[in-house]
């Protein structure tokens, strides 16, 4: 596929010639149930921008990670400068001069940049008049506009940024990490931040560059390697691919044929939401005007980049939060202002998107995360009480039912694999009789057979009746389950598709805004 | 061993190794100090008197109040630091309404416990709507209730003093006969312990019922393991915290009773203070159980009583067993951490040896 030396291949002198700065080879890590990497190969070049991208949860920020010492690789070299090094932790990262600059930014809003920037490298050139001529020097070769006595908290974003890489250069890197910089940024200033980056390739820095935004990377980066489920897929030049094309290899070619099963979709709506606004704290709304509707036996999956107001539409369902205005109906009774566990009661099933923060008690034991979210609920209760025997029986159903792996109900959470805890989630939403189910990337971080697993449960859900929401990055998972597919993009819902027609490239780039 | 077994035995040896680490720092603080490390253990750790031991129990009394009230909080993730503030505005308040005695005998003591709750329930209950409308912590307000809670009481306690003349301590007025709640004696001596002490084991009782058999208790454990999930759950957090700050500060409001209505009869200016922050150390070595609150409020107590007669036999400043205590807490601290670790990786290790021999079979 590619014009280039593939990287996967074994590399050849040339293509491993000096200019090579980074070279990652068979890098492999898993997690408990998890692969998140698995042979990655890539070379990083000298003078140029390297744009890495990837659906979510492809691995690309535990590449990252490991690249920049958070974590410790399972398997694989990772070679800078030609020299196979072993980054334990980010100041081992530092001293190889590989700098990253994270998402969220790490800047004390009440000290000055100087201060920000010399704070935990008092050392390399003081913390007075010696860094503030330091910092202006890197502010002015690399166009930085950064003013070292000004405050943090009086900057903008795109100002803080540029801090946010000046700190990494002060330090010394050659190499800097950005992770999804663009998705703080409004276009121009993503427009100055690519010019930022453009001085420091000239300088011979190399730049990696994170993001899902495809249209960007192609405007920015020299090369682009995908990776997919873990692996690296391809490294190609930016001029010679298009958009379409990357779309397509991230999610891969060999979809599953869609859903054969016959269609259980019937008249009667289960889930109706009109008109439903949820406005940020500042800036555009999170969601805008959301009308949807889902009847009893269909799964309606929604697809999006995240961070498009997935989570928020979710969460503004199931009453967590309190839209600005709109109403949302459920068999046919307005729940709009019923409280969460109002809502659960009147037969919402949740699998929430992380089941660490929102699903479990990861230091209870199974029996009592049953009880989690149900608590008005029989089996787990008599009257005012728990009932202990009825909740311990009932887990040892979902145990034995939904396949859940573990030792017994008295083991906690915490210690199962995450297909584990997502099957005994999974089980404890389908008891008590749900006419919703909603699913927040249902099968995320979960190893092959339980992904399965889920995948048959939430098809069941939807032969015994139940209206699905599915919300998911996977757009395998959305074509093969969905019955209808909607986009959500920029907090509004947009296209719909119908997945016995649509390919990951269509919804891709309409996930994307770029087929507009 | 059974998972049950193995976290009982863990649950056992954090605070035993916390111990053993207090008392050598102890020693080395000893050993620097010059103090005769051997005979100060050997008083601290001999058999108490008949009369000591009646003292550990009612000191272990209060101790157990105050430990309990914090214990509420700490379930919920709340850090209750204003329990000393609580009993002494509940003690005050509850003082006042017994001493003017508008109900006959027991119903007087009654209706000052009731006045005790409740106050110590809304002087809490201040820092919880802080909490829930403006977002103050609750570590800020309820050290800052403290603060203003000496001063409320002072001020109003000159309002309604009796002055004794011939002497300079000023109170309340007495509770009167009728009132007071007659003491249980024991091994012949005229001290007797505290009839309150009956109050406390049914407040311990309470606890445990309400926290592990009731919805609100597991809702309440809930939101102090994962605010998040607590959420996600459908419970109302902001409510759980007003309801668990009130039943904390209800709890404290009950710090002082057994005092109150056992020794000393009136509130004054020399009731006893700081027995919210002892609270704070006892429900962190009880981890918050009630019977492991139960077991801190008696080792408190008994260090207490043990270490007084150091300045007379040894010349050491009984002070010595506040260090023991200050060093019991940090220990404690990271002796649990240490623990719980080490049962992760233990259960860990098991659910997965469990699931290979699953896959071998």
């Amino acid at each position: 596929m590619s014009t280039l030396t593939s990287p996967t291949a074994e590399p050849t002198e040339s293509a491993a010639g000096h200019d090579v700065v980074v070279r990652l080879r068979d890098i492999g890590k898993t997690f408990p149930g998890v692969v998140a990497n698995q042979d990655v190969n890539i070379d990083i070049r000298r003078g140029t921008v390297h744009a890495i991208v990837g659906e979510n949860g492809a691995g690309k920020s535990t590449l990252m990670k490991i690249l920049y010492g958070v974590q410790k690789p399972d398997s694989g070299t990772i070679e800078v400068n030609g020299e196979v090094i072993s980054l334990s932790s980010p100041s081992d990262a530092i001293g190889a001069g590989i700098g990253m600059v994270f998402q969220h930014f790490m800047l004390a809003d009440n000290l000055t940049v100087l201060e920000n920037v010399v704070l935990g490298a008092e050392k390399l050139h003081g913390i007075g008049d010696g860094a503030r001529e330091v910092i202006r020097e890197i502010s002015t070769a690399y166009g930085l506009d950064v003013d070292p006595d000004v405050l943090v908290e009086e900057l903008g974003v795109g100002a803080r940024q540029r801090v946010e890489i000046l700190k990494v250069l002060y330090r010394g890197a050659r190499i800097v990490i950005l992770d999804e910089p663009t998705a703080v940024l409004v276009p121009q200033e993503v427009e100055e931040l690519f010019g930022n980056l453009r001085e420091l390739k000239a300088e011979g820095l190399a730049v990696i560059f994170i993001s899902h935004k495809l249209d960007e990377v192609l405007s920015v980066a020299d090369e682009v390697t995908v990776i997919r489920r873990g692996r690296t897929v391809d490294t190609l030049p930016a001029a010679s691919v298009t958009s379409r094309q990357l779309a397509e290899m991230m999610v891969g070619s060999e979809l599953p044929s869609p859903s054969t099963e016959e269609s259980t979709v019937t008249e009667r709506v289960v889930l109706e939401v009109r008109d439903l606004t949820l406005p940020a704290p500042q800036g555009r709304d999170l969601l805008s005007d959301i009308d949807l509707s889902i009847r009893a036996g269909e799964i309606l999956g929604i697809a999006g980049v995240e961070g498009n107001g997935q989570s928020e539409l979710v969460e503004s369902i199931m009453g967590m939060r309190q839209p600005s205005s709109g109403v949302v109906t459920l068999d046919g009774r307005d729940i709009s202002s019923l409280s969460t566990r109002e809502r659960r009661d009147a037969g919402i099933g949740y699998i929430p998107e992380d089941r660490h923060r929102h699903g479990l008690l990861l230091d209870a034991p199974l029996w009592e995360n049953r009880i989690l979210g149900h608590q008005t609920r029989e089996p787990n209760i008599a009257g005012p009480l728990i009932d202990r025997g009825g909740a311990r029986r009932d887990t040892e159903r979902i145990v034995a039912e939904f396949d859940v792996r573990t030792p017994g109900i008295d083991t906690t959470a915490r210690a199962l694999s995450g297909g584990n805890q997502q099957k005994l989630i999974v089980g404890r939403e389908m008891a008590g009789d749900p006419v919703l189910l909603i699913a927040s990337h249902p099968t995320r971080g979960v190893d092959v057979g339980a992904q399965s697993a889920i995948w048959g449960h939430i098809k069941r859900a939807r032969r015994q009746g139940l209206a699905v929401l599915l919300i998911s990055a996977d757009l395998d998972e959305l074509i093969g389950l969905s019955d209808t597919i909607r986009v959500l993009l920029r907090g509004r819902l947009g296209e719909t598709f119908d997945p016995d027609t649509v390919t990951p490239q269509m919804l891709g780039s309409a996930m994307t805004g770029a087929a507009s | 061993m059974t998972p049950r077994s193995t976290r009982l035995v863990l649950g056992i040896a954090a605070p035993a190794l916390a111990l053993v680490a207090a008392f050598l720092i102890t020693s080395l603080v000893l050993a620097f100090a010059g103090d005769p490390i051997g005979d100060v253990w050997a008083q601290i750790l001999s058999l108490p008197s008949d009369r000591g031991y009646i003292n550990i129990v009612n000191s272990a009394t209060v101790y157990y109040l105050s430990a309990v009230a914090v214990a509420i909080g700490f379930r919920m993730n709340l850090f209750n630091i204003g329990v000393d503030g609580q009993y002494r505005v509940s003690a005050f308040a509850a003082a006042v309404v017994a001493g003017e005695g508008w109900l006959p005998g027991y119903l007087n003591t009654v209706l000052a416990l009731l006045a005790a709750v409740l106050v110590g329930a809304m002087w809490a209950g201040i820092a919880g709507l802080l909490r829930v409308t403006r977002g103050v912590s609750e570590v800020i307000s309820t050290i800052m209730l403290n603060a203003i809670a000496t001063f409320l009481v002072a001020y109003l306690l000159r309002k309604v003093a009796v002055s004794d003349p011939g002497s300079n301590i000023t109170s309340t007025k007495p509770v009167p006969e009728g009132s007071r709640v007659p003491g249980i004696h024991a091994f012949g001596e005229t001290a007797t312990i505290y009839g309150l002490l009956f109050l406390a084991v049914a407040v311990g009782i309470a606890y445990w019922f309400v926290i592990n058999k009731t919805r609100f208790g597991f809702d309440l454990r809930a939101t102090g393991q994962s605010e998040t999930a607590a959420v996600a759950s459908g419970i109302n957090v902001k409510r759980m915290i007003v309801i668990s700050m009130l039943l904390s500060g209800g709890v404290a409001g009950l710090v002082g009773m057994p005092l109150l209505f056992g020794n000393d009869y009136a509130y004054g200016s020399t009731f006893q203070s700081g027995l919210g922050f002892a609270g704070i150390a006892i429900a962190l070595l009880g981890r918050n159980h009630p019977v492991g609150i139960a077991l801190g409020a008696l080792l408190f107590a008994f260090l207490d009583e043990q270490a007084n007669p150091l300045e007379i036999l040894l010349d050491v400043s009984p002070q010595i067993v506040k260090i023991t205590q200050g060093v019991i807490v940090l220990t404690v601290v990271i002796a649990y951490e240490v623990v719980r670790r080490y049962g992760v990786r233990l259960e860990q290790r098991r659910v997965a040896g469990a699931l290979h021999e699953e896959v071998a079979a």
